[in-house]
This record gives structure tokens, sequence and C-alpha cells, in this order.
């Protein structure tokens, strides 16, 4: 994948992801006239398009645009899977999500993406364990120093002490 | 200095703007507010504030100065901030930043972090915007990451591993052992990202590649596990197990069987199973079928396995999805050229998504069905495209326009039907067609004799109906002006004839002229038309000879020129005007400019070889009379010879030059026309007679280029006037006249009139020339002729 996209009805951008050097300004350019390519399609169109010399895969769900360029040999279907994956794992993890969360805590949103792209690729096909992933990154984001000396493999034993301390000094 | 806001309480703010103005107002009060903050030394709030300018960023407004303050908060013991700096880079830094390379330094420490939440933050950052210059630096440490212990890191190393090698292919040979020991991995994970990392390598280096042929058996295993082997919760979509990682699988194994027998083989059975157990009926299962089916069309497979391909394309085609319809199309594309017949069977449908909506649709079907054109089925494949180009979308009508005139050049029944096609698709598309369209058009009708009638017809009805669209209208009155006396004896045996006058034809004609929707290319062929039909009506010639004065004075230069010329036609070359004329004779496929390159070697060929604009402007004064004339006259000859044109205004291209500002300059300028002087190079006398001379050199310019010098006086008592010399060569020979310096004689030699003949001999056959002398002396004509075998100085 170049980049993925997530934009408003009205245009708005909501999300962008880059996996390609460009300038500022390419990217604007680039994100200003795809917008307006994507919303220009009428519902019953087709989920691709070819623009310039890329493959574009978009998918609406509810007032927002996904928007994924990918590159000649990518799998177009499969690329609408992932669409649908992610927003399978925003929706986990916001709760019915509605584009107001991805507003608000657009963070968040690129913090999820990260645990389930790479680089352009899908790194974890289990969305279990992408939704388990953020949930402890987010616990170290709230309560913990990055010093621990111990190996990775007791992490999980550690944050699961560390989620009883929070209950026991009952601190929010 | 305010108290910085939350967040959300910011992001609320700037929702709350009515206008661009606040917003610009809010946001600029904020930034002044961060850039204030990241001036104070740490305070807890750092990875708000960074937040903040993100979101900013994000609406587009500019954030540089949170560069260096990603840079700090990366070397922060926080992970909060740790994790607000790595993002911030990916948003705010790319390579082309200099502060880039600065973190270079804080992600190879946090690549060793004890936290693996922290390693994953260096991994990310690396795979989505390292530069050439950080990989290189941290790839021996990517591969140790890929030998350690935890999925969950070996599986972002496997991706950051695959970024790298995009950015420094030589790097690939560092990561090969790894990603082969990855794959016997159990966690999908990593599993999905050694797939990914192995098909980069392999896409990179053919050595590789072969290396990696021996994993084969390994991934069909792999694949085998995933598509027979029970459900399995985690990894399950709408019942197909890992498609994410099927799908990828089958990629590689595209590439690793391509070219390969035994590679092929060892995958046949696999693809079969897949292509058979795989439920389509929801979006995930055809994805897999789609990659399985790219899959099996590249390899080495066995002909039932690529009818079994085809044929999961053709229920594609059948989907209601239109999603589904378009990857079929794709894919048929691709193989349109190796399994035509396959393809052909679905034709039908193909041409139905003719009809659809979607515009991306349409433009693949398009390409489809042009690919399908057969000779059994042009008729009604033409009719679908005729009706397609009717309702097209508009950047489509150009391929559509050029894709259909190959089809009809190719297959066409019959001329009839390729000239009805021809007009038809000018009729509904004309402003969409490639310029060589017109000539052609033009060629394929005189070609075709028996239809001059039918054609001419036809153009004069489709005339009336739009005289916008400009290349039917120029071939139109290209016609009118060739066939006039066919369309005015009004009776055709394959049409209705029209019944019509001369002051119809002209009258339309001068609409033409005078619209303002026509080009002037347009008129050009117009005011030529007008000109030819003085040799074909009775009774109109003054109104067309009015015509051409009043375009004497045009604006544009071309058309004055024309008209001047054919002015000059009428007033003092009128006994030539019949012969110049005459019908166009057959105009050969190869001299209208094709791109094969082969200059033909008929005979008849147009005086100006080759170029298609020339055409259309050197269509005036051809001389098919002279042409007629000189052949009879050499009718004995064995040797059939090539006839130059020497008429002084033929070659108006060759006067470009010449400013025509009023009607008597141009031939003003004919007589005044200075030769170039001569080399000193032997001259020859080839005829003497009657006190007339002429005396021949040559000049060997180039391989096999040559310029003679015909050289006349006249040594009588009584001046000579209406002098022209005409030539004639062999058949491979090209030749070339330039005006004569003068067209009279006077008495006693008092000067001499020179003409030069440019030839070009390129298969060095035996140089002869045959020229033809004509004057009018003491009021009578006379004609002489002198045939050169030897020329001096060759």
């Amino acid at each position: 994948m170049q980049f993925m996209l997530l934009f408003s009805r009205q245009g708005k951008l909501r999300l962008q992801k880059w996996y390609v050097p460009l300038s500022d300004k390419e990217k604007k350019k680039i994100t200003r006239e795809l917008v307006q390519t994507v919303l220009a399609r009428k519902p019953k169109m087709c989920s691709f398009l070819e623009w310039r010399d890329l493959k574009i895969v978009y998918k609406r769900y509810a007032s927002l645009y996904f928007c994924c360029a990918i590159e000649d040999q990518d799998n177009e279907l499969i690329t609408l899977e992932i669409i649908h994956r992610y927003v399978e794992l925003l929706d986990k993890y916001f709760g019915s999500v509605c584009e107001l969360d991805i507003i608000f805590n657009f963070e968040k949103a690129y913090f999820i993406l990260d645990e389930f792209l790479l680089g352009g690729e899908a790194q974890e096909t289990s969305k279990k364990n992408v939704l388990k992933a953020i949930e402890q990154a987010d616990l170290l984001h709230k309560y913990g120093n990055v010093h621990h000396p111990n190996k990775n493999s007791k992490c999980w034993t550690l944050t699961f002490f560390q989620n009883l301390t929070i209950f026991v000094h009952g601190q929010t | 200095m305010s108290p910085s806001v939350p967040l959300q309480e910011m992001i609320r703010a700037i929702r709350s703007a009515r206008t661009q103005c606040e917003e610009r107002g809010v946001i600029q009060r904020e930034c002044a507010a961060i850039r204030a903050q990241f001036r104070q030394t740490d305070n807890g709030g750092r990875s708000h504030n960074l937040a903040k300018l993100l979101y900013v960023h994000m609406l587009g407004y500019p954030a540089h100065f949170g560069q260096m303050e990603c840079v700090r908060m990366i070397a922060s013991p926080r992970y909060s901030e740790k994790r607000v700096g790595y993002l911030g880079a990916m948003m705010l830094l790319d390579e082309k930043q200099d502060a880039s390379l600065l973190i270079t330094n804080s992600i190879k420490n946090d690549l060793s972090h004890s936290n693996q939440y922290v390693q994953s933050l260096a991994l990310c950052t690396l795979a989505c915007m390292g530069s050439a210059e950080m990989c290189r630096d941290l790839a021996p440490e990517i591969d140790r990451l890929l030998r350690s212990s935890n999925s969950y890191i070996k599986k972002k190393a496997a991706l950051c591993a695959v970024h790298i090698v995009r950015k420094v292919h030589d790097l690939g040979e560092l990561f090969v052992p790894s990603a082969r020991s990855l794959l016997s991995e159990k966690n999908h994970g990593v599993l999905h990202g050694a797939v990914v990392l192995i098909t980069e390598l392999c896409e990179r280096s053919p050595e590789t590649l072969e290396r990696f042929r021996k994993t084969v058996p390994d991934l069909v295993q792999i694949m085998k596990g995933l598509v027979i082997s029970g459900y399995s919760p985690d990894h399950d979509v709408a019942g197909v197990s890992d498609p994410f990682l099927q799908v990828r699988i089958l990629r590689l194994l595209r590439i690793l069987g391509r070219n390969n027998e035994a590679a092929s083989d060892a995958m046949n059975d696999l693809l079969a199973q897949v292509a058979t157990n795989t439920d389509s009926t929801k979006t995930v299962g055809n994805a897999v079928l789609y990659e399985t089916v790219l899959t099996v069309l590249d390899i080495k497979s066995e002909s039932g396995l690529r009818v079994l391909a085809v044929n999961i394309l053709g229920r594609f085609l059948l989907n209601n999805d239109r999603n589904i319809r378009y990857i079929a199309m794709t894919s048929l594309q691709k193989i349109v050229s190796t399994d035509h017949n396959a393809v052909q069977r679905h034709r039908g449908t193909i041409v139905d998504c003719l009809k659809d909506q979607d515009a991306s649709v349409k433009r693949r079907a398009l390409e489809l069905s042009l690919a399908l054109v057969s000779a059994s089925n042009i008729r009604s494949m033409m009719k679908e495209l005729l009706i397609f180009l009717s309702s097209c979308p508009p950047e489509l009508r150009a391929q559509a326009a050029s894709g259909i005139f190959n089809a009809a050049e190719r297959y066409a029944p019959s001329k009839r039907w390729h000239i009805d096609t021809i007009l038809h698709v000018l009729t509904t598309a004309g402003g969409d067609v490639r310029d060589e369209t017109v000539p052609n058009l033009i060629q394929l009708i005189t070609n075709t004799s028996e239809l001059h009638c039918y054609t001419v017809h036809k153009l004069y009805r489709a005339l009336f109906t739009d005289i916008s669209q400009q290349p039917l209208v120029q071939v139109a009155c290209w016609c009118i002006g060739e066939y006039g006396d066919l369309l005015l004896k009004g009776e055709c045996q394959e049409t209705e004839a029209v019944q019509v006058t001369e002051d119809d034809v002209l009258d339309a004609l001068e609409i033409v002229l005078q619209s303002h929707m026509s080009t002037p290319t347009t008129r050009g062929f117009a005011l030529t038309a007008t000109m030819k039909l003085s040799t074909r009506i009775t009774d109109n010639v003054d109104r067309i000879r009015s015509i051409v004065s009043i375009y004497g004075s045009c604006i544009d230069v071309e058309l004055q020129q024309r008209a001047v010329e054919y002015n000059a036609l009428f007033k003092k070359y009128d006994h030539m005007r019949a012969a110049v004329l005459e019908r166009m004779p057959v105009i050969q496929k190869n001299s209208l400019g094709q791109t094969n390159g082969e200059l033909s070697e008929e005979p008849m060929k147009e005086s100006q070889p080759g170029k298609v604009k020339q055409e259309e402007t050197a269509l005036p004064p051809q001389p098919a009379g002279q042409v007629v004339d000189l052949l009879d006259l050499l009718g004995g000859s064995q040797e059939p010879l090539q006839p130059g044109s020497s008429v002084g205004g033929s070659a108006s291209t060759q006067l470009t030059a010449a400013p025509s500002s009023a009607g008597g300059d141009l031939l003003d300028l004919l007589g005044g026309f200075e030769p170039t002087p001569l080399a000193p190079a032997p001259t020859v006398t080839v005829y003497e007679k009657n006190g007339v001379t002429l005396t021949l050199s040559c000049e060997q310019q180039s391989e096999s280029g040559l310029t003679v010098t015909l050289t006349a006086s006249n040594s009588t008592d009584s001046d000579i006037s209406g002098f022209t010399l005409q030539a004639a060569v062999p058949k491979s020979v090209q030749l070339q006249m330039r005006a004569p310096s003068r067209d009279s004689l006077p008495a006693h030699g008092g000067a001499k009139l020179t003409q030069l003949v440019v030839l070009n001999n390129p298969n060095k056959v035996n140089l002869k020339m045959r020229i033809r002398v004509s004057y009018t002396c003491q009021g009578s004509v006379v004609q002489d002729m002198v045939q050169v075998d030897s020329f001096p100085g060759l």
C-alpha cells in the first residue's frame, strides 16, 4: 500500500497515513485531487478506480470514506478486506465507532492502524491479537515508565500486577 | 501565557469555529501556546501538546516547528511521550527532512529496548519513513530481531526488512537466511511477514528466486493446512481461514512457479483444491479465488486447471457485485491474447457490461470487447460498439473511436460496410477522432470507385445534418468537390438519390466556408472543393469565380494563398484548368504517411512523398491531367516512368515562404525567383532546335541525392513565352521540380531560364530523364521532347 486516507463526505481529512516519501506539497495535491475524484462517484459504482498510475480502492462506511492506494500487483479484493478489518478494529476499540470518535481520538486511530499495518502491509491477521496489543500498549501509555529490566515474556504478568495495584490503590 | 488547553477541548474549539477566518484565529492562538510550551522544560503535558500540533497539521496548517520536539520526545523515557513522539515523526518527518537523521540513534536504542512495545514503536517508524541511510545503519539490528524468540517482534521485524529491501536493494542478501527459517513458524503474523519478505526478495533478484524455489513444498503444505484443516476462530473471516495469509502465499507461489515446470507441477493439486473448495459467496472468498486464478494463469499450469480458472472468471462476470465483474474483466484482459477462444465464450456478458453505469467497468468492457473482435463476429460486435459510442462517457470516446477504426480496417466484410461504419463514427464522435482519419477515409473512398456515387450522396446528406463535426465536414467537402458531377446527376444505385442543383451544392460549400464552426483546415477543403466544381458543373462558374476572388483577400494566409492561386488559374492559366482539376488518381496507402516507413515503389506517386499535411494542402492543382498526357506520350516505352510536376503553381508548399498579400505578387514571385547559384559543374547541351537551347548540369548532393539544373535560352529574333519544362524519370527515382526562374525567354538570348530538379536515387538505378519542352513562339505553340541518357559528372 502506498497510502491510506480517511475523509468525510464534505472532503475533510480525518486520517492520513503515507508509506511513501513525498513532500508536504505533493501530499496536499494528491489528497485534494483524490478526495475530489472519489466524492464525485455515485453510490452504486465500483470500489476500484484507476488514478494516475495507481489503483485506488475505497469504501464508504457511514459518513467516512476509507481510501487506499495500492500498486499494480496488489489484490484489490483483499485490500477491501483490509479496510473492513481496520473498521472492525476501530469498532471493537471504541465500541460502535462513529466519525466523532475518530476526530476526537485521532491519535488512537493511528495507534490502532500502526498495530495492524506496518510499512503498508498487514502485520497481524488475527483481530484478537491486534486488540490485545493495543490494550497493553494503552496501559503502558497511561501508567508505565519503561524501565522494566525484565524480558518481554514476563511483560504480561507484570502488567497484570500493574492492574492489580491500580485496583488496590483505587487510582483512576 | 495562556494555559494549555487539553487536546479534546482544542478540537472542539476548532470545530465550533464558524468561518475559515475564525478557525485560523483559534489555530494561531493554539500554535503560539504550543510553541511556548515546547520552549519550556519538561512538564507533564508534552505529549498532549504534540498531539494538538499533529491535529492542526492534519487540518493542513504548517507544523514544522514541531519537528525538533518530536526528536526530543522520542528520546524520552516515558512511553507516552515516546509513543506520540514517534507518531509525530511519522507524520512530520520524512526522509527528505534533515531532522529525520537525528532520530536514527534513538531508533537504534529503542530497537534493543527491553520492552517490546518500545521496540515495536521503533520498528513501525523505521518501516514507515526510514531513509536509505537509516536502513543501511540499522539493517543488522533488524536481522538480529528476525532471529529473536518473540513472535510479536519477529513479525514486525520481517515487514521492516521488507521496507529496507525496497529502499536499499543490496541489503536483500542479508535477510535471506533468516527469511528462510521464518517459514517454519507457526504464528500467522510471523508467517505472513515472512512470505511478504520472501516475495520482495524474489522479485528483486533472480538468484534469490532460484534459491527460494525449494520452499514451494513448504508453502504448499502451509496452504493445505489453511484450506483443509478445521475452523480456527482467531483467523477466520466468513468461513475462510486467514485469507490475508492465503493471498500472500498464492502470490509467492505465482512468482516461484512462473516459467518453471517443476515448481508449477508441485502446486497444481493445491491450486485445484483452493479453486474448488473456497466459498465464493462473500468478497473474502472471491479475493482468494481471484489470487488463485491469477496464479494459475501465470504459471505453467496444466490445461484442465487453466480451463477451471477461466471458468471462475466467467462466473465472476455474472456476479451481481460490480467489483467482482470489474476484477474479472481486468483478469480476462490479461489472457485475451493467449487464451482467446476461452474468453470468446464470455463475449456476450462482456458486451453487456458495456452498458453498465460505472465508468471503470465500461472502460474495461471496451478494452476487452475491442480485443475480442474477430472476422466472424465483426458485424454484431460493431453494432454494439457503435451503440456504445453514442452513449459513452467523453473520456472513453477517443479510445472507442480509434478501436472501432482499427477493427473496421482489419475485419471489414465489405467496402460499403467499412465506409458506412466510418461515417457513423464521424457523425457520433467526430470531435474525438485522430487526425489521420480524414486522409485515411479519403484514401479508402478513392479506392472504392464503385461506391463514389453512394458515398457522395451520403456525405452530402450528412453535411446538412451536422456541420460542426470537422472531420466529417472535411471529408464531405472533399468528396463533393471530387465527385460533384455524380451528385448532380441525381441517380444512384445504392441509395436514394437526392435531387440537387448546382446552386444547392455551392450553397452547401459556402455555408461551410462561412460557418464560424469551421476550422481553417476545413475552410481550405471547402475552398478547394468549390474550385474543383468549376470543371464539373456547367452553369455557375461565375459564382465560383466570385467566391474564389472574395477569399483572395482573406485574413487567413493559407486560404488567401489558395484563393489567389485559383484566381490565377481562372485568369492566366484557364487553358490548364480542366487538366489541373481532373479526378484524383487512386491514392496509394503508403504515401499517406503510414508509419511502416516503406515508401511504395508503385507508379503514380504524388509529387510530395509521404507527408500527410502536404497531401492535404497539395490537393489543389495536381497535374493529374498532365500525368495522363505524359503517359500517352510515352506510350510505347518499356520503362514505366514516373512523372514529375512542374506547373508553376503546383508546389504551394514549396512556396510557403511567399507572403501573398495581393493577388499579383505570387505570380510575380514566380517570375522573380532567383535561382540558386550554380556550382561549377559540367554542362551538356541536351536540346537545340529552332533557336531554343536547353543545357543540363548536375551535382551530386549526397549518396543518393542529385541536383540537376536545366538552363534554357532563346537565340531567335522573337520572344518566347509560356515556356515550361516537364521531366520524367525511372520508376524508383524520386523527382522534385523546383519552380523555374521565369516563364519567358526574350529574344537574342536576353535572359536565361533556369529550373532546378532534385532527384533521389536510393536504388542507384541507371539514371535517365525525359524532358518535354513546351512554349509559345510567334503565336504558335511548340512542344518537343528529349531524352537524356547520360548525365555529366556522374
